[in-house]
């Protein structure tokens, strides 16, 4: 199955970017495919590579960075909500993008479940 | 809308519409959920889907009549919602237990809406292609 993701909170706070990260990966491990995850609302502060989480944690950002390499994942970060909060091109972990919105409808078109992680 | 909607590949050039719905359960002040909701409410009309919102919860605050955010020296984004029908968005369904658990009523609303019990909105929301909540 064709699955989009849309990931809604930021990284620590909230378990959603968590919760998403390991969907994606147990569906790849189906054999499943991963349309794009959009980043959205605080989700896009998933995507900064100014995070430095403590050494005994997990670090959300790179997790993300890593899956998108080596399954050619699609991770885009709504380029309104990443401006609002800081997020440009200059800070932007490797394998994420900035787009538009038009990228999440996108994915609730082309996928076959669009999959959305929040509160 | 103040932002780009980003490249659209339509691949297999079907001009596919689907059914999306917006679920919005949360108050209009307060965090900012209804009002970057409501961006991707109006973007998905303007990519000609088919778009239903829902109001339950503290969501059919977002609806309320003569919103004053001066207090709080936030943006009124309320008026938005009565400019909807301007982008075809005309089905808003607002779940019948939650305005009244708020003392709320249909006249409290400033825009027409269709009053649903959550049993028939159970069968709406099993119809749709896309659920987003908000």
């Amino acid at each position: 199955m064709k699955f989009g993701i849309m990931v809604s909170e930021g990284p620590y706070t909230h378990q959603a970017s968590d919760s998403a990260y390991l969907f994606a990966q147990a569906a790849l491990e189906k054999g499943h495919e991963i349309q794009r995850v959009f980043f959205y609302h605080d989700g896009v502060n998933n995507s900064t590579r100014m995070t430095e989480p403590p050494q005994d944690d997990r670090n959300i950002v790179t997790r993300w960075s890593k899956l998108a390499e080596e399954h050619s994942i699609d991770l885009v970060v709504c380029v309104a909500a990443a401006m609002r909060r800081g997020i440009n091109d200059e800070n932007l972990a490797p394998g994420f993008r900035i787009s538009g919105l038009g990228q999440l409808v996108e994915s609730g078109i082309q996928a076959d479940r669009l999959m959305v992680f929040g509160d | 809308m103040s932002e780009v909607a980003g490249d659209f590949d339509d691949e297999d050039g079907s001009g596919t519409i689907k059914k999306f719905m917006f679920v919005n359960r949360k108050a209009p002040y307060g965090t900012v959920y209804a009002l970057e909701g409501l961006e991707v409410v109006l973007i998905t009309a303007a990519f000609d889907q088919d778009v239903s919102m829902v109001f339950m919860d503290d969501g059919v605050y977002q609806l309320v009549k003569g919103q004053n955010t001066k207090a709080i020296a936030m943006k009124n984004f309320s008026p938005t919602y009565r400019a909807l029908d301007g982008y075809d968005i005309e089905k808003l369904y607002v779940e019948r237990d939650s305005l009244e658990m708020r003392g709320l009523s249909e006249s409290d609303l400033l825009v027409p809406v269709e009053v649903l019990s959550s049993a028939e909105m159970q069968v709406l929301m099993n119809d749709q292609d896309v659920v987003i909540a908000f």
